[in-house]
């Protein structure tokens, strides 16, 4: 049971992660220029398309005076289609994500919120609609779902591991799966190939931390998963080093062969490198196929 | 204690905890090293991996005999094991304690005062009353006393540069009252005393004897033969490293003492004499005073020189050169054969030899010289020159001296001469009486076959009695002298060959020319040739090789000289007679050094056979090691040295192991070209190092902290301070250099000296700073003044006088009078102003317009007055509270003035000219 001062301290430690988080979001996502993409055809839209003939089933008021008036034809002014696409995003929360191996490292949750919001802020200036999957947050656009999304962003799971949740996302929309990975692997691909069936597809990002990528233990050790739940010892950590990359490459593998097999797109990262090659990456592989 | 072998345990129990150690290697290989928890999120992939070797569940057996190692030395460590324990001197009676204290003793005598301090300890404990003797100092009636009563007499105790009297020291041991055990400090040498004495000890107690088996090293006499100095190094066994180095010192041409020459050689293996050779030049051996082992502190390394190495420079003129004659008739032939093994002869025109300064001119039957010949040689006697004329036909037959004394003939001559037994007179050719006790020949035996048969005769006068030295059997004057000025004029009555006399043809004649110091002694003197002499003491040897002044000793007779036993009333030293001087030397030609060898029966300890040495604290540091080598060795086992923090753990286990060491060594010496660059690049203060560190570590604060001071309130902007080598470094480049002094500063070398005085006549400043303002005056005589005077005697410094009040340094920037540093003396001394200066009508202060003072000399040691340390701060105390600050205040505007004055010069003086000129300029 939480008492009342135990929630607002609790509160205001969310909050005060808060404005730092969106505010890293704001300045990594200026790293990435970028304008309306219009639909490259006539349409609603703000911005000028094509001026053409009008036709007798035009209204008066659609035609263009201006325009017209230098010709003996009365033209109309069209505009570029603009549509809003709904990009549905999961970023793991849960245990595992909390790891870091060195201070000067952030965790795998941090940065995986950090790109995940950071990609949100390009696409709510593209005009597009974020949400969460599942049906927390539904996806919408503008300033108070990007609050919306810190705020869920910054809930922690309970679980040792993340499971994508497949929920809730629109037919034909687009989905960010932000996870390291490590957990169950059948999960993700329940998840994945429930999304690729609703006709969804979009990017999976793998975020890892060097130390897992590069295994550097030696001697007795009892590894345990971040709350503790999973146990291994061994009398010699070096000598799994191998056998442990090997299981390693074997899951990056798998990743990637079902990536390949629903059209989605893969990458790592990891947390020592830029956020900001990340979000390129990220926000160009979004772009790809819209 | 129980030992075994030589190593003994003072705490021989805890060796039992030895048995433990099995048990431990059981425990430790059954206890794996404890493994790391580590959070990973990536055991999810390791589930299901299993272990291909399971190695490491046990200890590593290199691991577990490390550990076994640290504990075992952990328990030996604190059994406390010793190394050659000493065997407690047993005994609860009488205690002797017998010094030969010889100066065979002087090279370790500290270490022997602190084994007998030891004793007395032991001695105060059981209670045993005590008594120390030294054999060469014995106190009669010497009573035991409690041991603590020592305690205070030991500094007293000293060695002395002679060798104990056998016969009182066997009736000193017969007199002591028994019984008593003794304990023997042997100086190591052999000698006929020993025996007897050990038997009579051994009548009164147990013997025990403490012996240094390091040979002891003797210098024996220098001798001059076949053109070369020749010295035997001897010691008394052979073994030990052979290497020694003999030192000649002697005056330099400015009367500093100084290394004239060295010579490095060694022994042969096992061989107990040496034998070293030196060919230097004839003006330079003549200024050697003594020779010297270069690191042995014993009178026995030391040998003095006497006349014995000095050549005398003789000149020989003889009156018939012009003769065609055989060389036996040649008038100085005999002398000619006297002279020439031991002295340098110069033979050629008189004008000529004088021009050479020869220490003797022998003119043998020269009879008449001309009258600026006379003034000449007149004026060279006086100055010390020995004239020694030789009577013949062409002096006997000349007017010189006959009715009135010549200056340069001892007496008055009458005319002629005398013939006795030729062949046309009657008698016998006359004998020689034997010398007077007044004469310098006294105690020369006479030959019976040395006769006269011709001579001249002098004539009687109320001065000729005191002139005669030599007379013959009818008591007419052989040999007379006269003194004249600081020198003498002789005169043998006889010729110089064997026409008128045997005396020339005898070894007297020898004997006589050397006892008139016209001859180099050759050898040694023996008992007759020193019979009836008397010989002071000059300075004499302590056991320490020190030269001190002997001031209150005795003169002493020839013969005790000659016989060469060193005792209390003859220490050696070297002894002036009449006209020569002896060196006595610890070290006789014949004397061998031999090694003590002591009965089986006594027990004999020495420091280096078996030194006691406690290895307790070598065994828990190697433990401690071990455990810090331990501590890295578990963490690579347990993997802890890779990984995260892995660093951090290699830092502090390689921080354990070597703790940190020397500071990197300082950035080494200026080059030259790099000072010219920084020396001229802007103005530098400099100070000359003086080889103390810590005197040169203040002068150089000192001198930053002024040059702060400088930059901060004048214009004139110094870079950092910089050290000076006077010996290497140029000095050309600095307007200032202070130069503190110490007691124990070297002298600087000639090139020095020139550098020096080529940069004080160049308008260079030295500001000398002896530091002791507070317990000297200047030129009081403390340490530094006299290193001052020393130093600064081959220095071209003017005429000196303390600061007068108008002196132009009391206004070149501040107004101020006094110039306190550290300390507040007033003697602050510069170049004294010409003595024309007179004050201008009106003027404050006289007209001085002559350049910079090239010296300041004072001892108010202005740099610690002005250093500030790293940090800003002063680096020591000036005085008490603002009295103090005060004073730095003005130690700093004295050397504001100081440099201003370097720099500026006069202009200040110039300055008082100024409206006398605008004045005329207005009209």
């Amino acid at each position: 049971m939480t008492t009342p001062e135990a929630l607002r301290a609790e509160a205001s430690d969310a909050a005060s992660a808060f404005p730092p988080l969106l505010a890293e979001a704001e300045h990594l996502a200026t790293t990435v220029l970028l304008g309306e993409h219009g639909r490259r055809r006539a349409g609603m839209g703000d911005a000028f398309w094509q001026y053409r003939p009008a036709q007798p089933t035009d209204e008066a008021r659609n035609i263009d005076w201006r325009r017209s008036a230098r010709a003996d034809a009365h033209f109309v002014r069209e505009k570029e289609w603009q549509i809003a696409q709904s990009v549905m995003m999961w970023i793991d929360r849960s245990a595992s994500m909390g790891f870091s191996s060195d201070k000067n490292i952030p965790t795998k949750a941090n940065r995986a919120r950090l790109i995940g919001l950071a990609a949100a802020i390009l696409l709510f200036r593209g005009g597009e609609r974020v949400g969460l999957t599942g049906f927390d947050l539904p996806a919408r656009a503008g300033q108070m779902q990007l609050m919306r999304l810190a705020s869920a962003l910054s809930d922690e799971d309970e679980a040792e591991y993340g499971a994508p949740i497949a929920r809730g996302m629109l037919p034909h929309s687009r989905a960010v799966f932000v996870s390291d990975f490590l957990g169950d692997i059948a999960e993700a691909e329940t998840a994945l190939t429930d999304a690729a069936d609703r006709g969804v597809r979009g990017v999976l990002l793998q975020v890892l931390d060097p130390q897992e990528e590069a295994f550097p233990f030696d001697g007795r050790t009892i590894f345990e998963s971040m709350r503790g739940g999973l146990q291994h010892e061994t009398l010699k950590a070096g000598d799994l080093r191998d056998r442990y990359l090997e299981r390693l490459a074997e899951r990056k593998g798998h990743l990637a062969d079902l990536a390949h097999r629903t059209g989605w797109q893969l990458s790592t990262h990891h947390t020592s490198q830029s956020a900001a090659a990340a979000l390129l990456w990220l926000h160009g592989a979004l772009g790809r196929h819209t | 204690m129980w030992t075994l072998g030589p190593l003994g345990f003072t705490a021989p129990w805890l060796l039992l905890g030895l048995i433990v150690l099995p048990i431990l290697w059981i425990l430790l290989r059954a206890v794996p090293p404890a493994p790391i928890r580590r959070r990973f999120p990536g055991v999810a992939l390791l589930l299901g991996l299993k272990d291909r070797e399971s190695q490491s569940d046990r200890t590593p057996w290199w691991l577990l005999l490390l550990r076994l190692l640290a504990a075992a030395a952990i328990i030996v460590g604190f059994a406390g094991p010793v190394l050659n324990p000493q065997e407690q001197r047993s005994g609860d009676g009488p205690l002797l304690v017998l010094l030969d204290g010889t100066w065979a003793d002087a090279r370790d005598w500290p270490r022997r005062m602190e084994r007998t301090s030891a004793l007395l300890d032991d001695a105060a404990r059981r209670g045993r009353p005590v008594a120390i003797a030294v054999t060469t100092d014995l106190e009669p009636d010497l009573t035991m006393q409690p041991a603590e009563s020592w305690m205070s007499r030991l500094p007293s105790l000293a060695p002395q540069p002679f060798e104990p009297d056998s016969e009182a020291l066997l009736d000193w041991i017969e007199g002591m009252e028994g019984p008593f055990d003794t304990f023997w400090f042997s100086d190591g040498l052999e000698r006929e005393t020993r025996e007897p004495a050990l038997q009579a000890l051994e009548t009164k107690g147990d013997v025990f004897v403490y012996q240094t088996p390091r040979p002891v090293l003797g210098l024996g006499p220098a001798t001059f033969a076949d053109g070369q100095i020749e010295m035997t190094v001897s010691r008394s066994s052979g073994a030990g490293p052979g290497a020694v180095t003999v030192q000649a010192f002697g005056l330099d041409p400015a009367g500093v003492e100084r290394n004239l020459a060295q010579i490095e050689t060694e022994f042969e293996p096992a061989a107990r004499t040496l034998d070293v050779a030196l060919t230097l030049p004839p003006e330079l051996r003549n200024r050697i005073s003594r020779f010297q082992l270069d690191g042995v502190r014993s009178a026995a390394a030391v040998s003095l020189t006497d006349d014995a190495l000095k050549r005398r420079e003789v000149a020989l003129i003889a009156g018939r050169e012009e003769r065609e004659e055989v060389d036996l008739l040649s008038p100085l032939h005999y002398v000619r054969q006297a002279l020439v093994p031991t002295a340098d002869i110069l033979e050629g025109a008189l004008d000529d030899l004088l021009i050479a300064a020869p220490d003797v001119i022998v003119l043998a039957d020269v009879a008449t010289l001309s009258p600026n010949e006379i003034d000449v040689l007149s004026g060279w006697v006086e100055e010390g020159g020995m004239l020694l004329r030789f009577a013949g036909p062409r002096l006997a037959a000349s007017d010189v001296s006959r009715g009135e004394e010549d200056p340069l003939m001892p007496v008055r001559l009458r005319a002629g001469g005398r013939t006795v037994g030729g062949a046309m007179s009657w008698g016998e050719p006359k004998a020689l009486a034997p010398f007077d006790e007044d004469s310098p020949f006294y105690g020369l035996s006479v030959p019976d076959d040395v006769v006269v048969s011709a001579q001249v005769v002098a004539e009687p006068g109320p001065e000729l009695d005191e002139r005669v030295i030599a007379e013959l059997t009818d008591g007419t004057p052989l040999v007379t002298r006269k003194i004249l000025g600081d020198g003498q004029v002789v005169l043998f009555h006889v010729t110089a060959n064997a026409e008128w006399t045997t005396l020339p043809l005898s070894g007297l004649f020898v004997q006589m020319l050397e006892r008139l110091a016209v001859l180099t002694r050759p050898e040694r003197p023996t008992v007759d040739d020193l019979a009836g002499t008397t010989w002071a003491p000059e300075e004499v040897l302590d056991a320490f090789g020190q030269l001190n002044e002997a001031d209150r000793l005795n003169g002493v007779e020839g013969e005790v000289l000659a016989e060469g036993t060193l005792s209390a009333e003859v220490p050696p030293g070297l002894y002036a007679g009449e006209e020569a001087r002896i060196a006595v030397n610890v070290i006789k030609p014949d004397t061998e050094l031999s090694p003590a060898f002591w009965p089986a029966r006594i027990p004999v300890e020495g420091p280096s056979l078996d030194q006691e040495r406690p290895l307790k604290g070598l065994l828990i540091a190697m433990a401690l090691a071990l455990l810090t080598v331990d501590i890295l060795a578990s963490l690579l086992v347990s993997g802890r040295l890779r990984g995260p923090r892995s660093g951090i753990a290699a830092l502090i286990a390689l921080l354990l192991m070597f703790p940190p060491g020397a500071e990197a060594q300082q950035g080494g010496e200026l080059s030259e070209e790099n000072l010219a660059q920084i020396a001229t690049s802007e103005v530098v203060l400099a100070h000359i190092l003086t080889g103390d560190p810590s005197v040169d570590e203040v002068a150089e604060a000192g001198l930053r902290g002024l040059s702060n001071v400088l930059f901060s309130r004048t214009s004139i902007e110094p870079g950092e301070p910089i050290a000076i080598n006077i010996e290497r470094d140029e000095l050309a480049f600095f307007p200032f250099l202070y130069w503190p002094i110490t007691a124990d500063q070297p002298l600087p070398s000639r090139e020095a000296y020139g550098k020096l005085n080529r940069y004080l006549r160049n308008g260079g400043m030295i500001l000398f700073d002896t530091r002791d303002a507070d317990t000297a005056g200047f030129g009081s005589g403390s340490p530094e003044g006299r290193r001052l005077q020393a130093i600064a005697r081959a220095l071209d410094i003017p005429p000196l006088e303390p600061v007068p009040e108008d002196h132009v340094l009391t206004r070149t920037f501040y107004l101020i009078q006094a110039f306190p540093g550290r300390y507040t003396s007033r003697d602050v001394w510069v170049e004294a102003s010409p003595p024309d200066a007179e004050r201008a009508p009106g003027m404050p202060f006289r007209n001085l317009n002559d350049g910079v003072t090239p010296v300041v000399i004072g001892g108010n040691d202005w740099a610690s007055a002005w250093a500030i340390g790293a940090r800003g701060n002063w680096m020591l105390p000036v005085g008490r509270g603002a009295a103090g600050e005060r004073q730095r205040e003005f130690a700093f505007r004295f050397g504001v003035n100081l440099i201003m004055h370097v720099l500026t010069g006069n202009y200040k003086s110039d300055q008082v000219h100024v409206p006398d000129l605008l004045d005329r300029l207005g009209q």
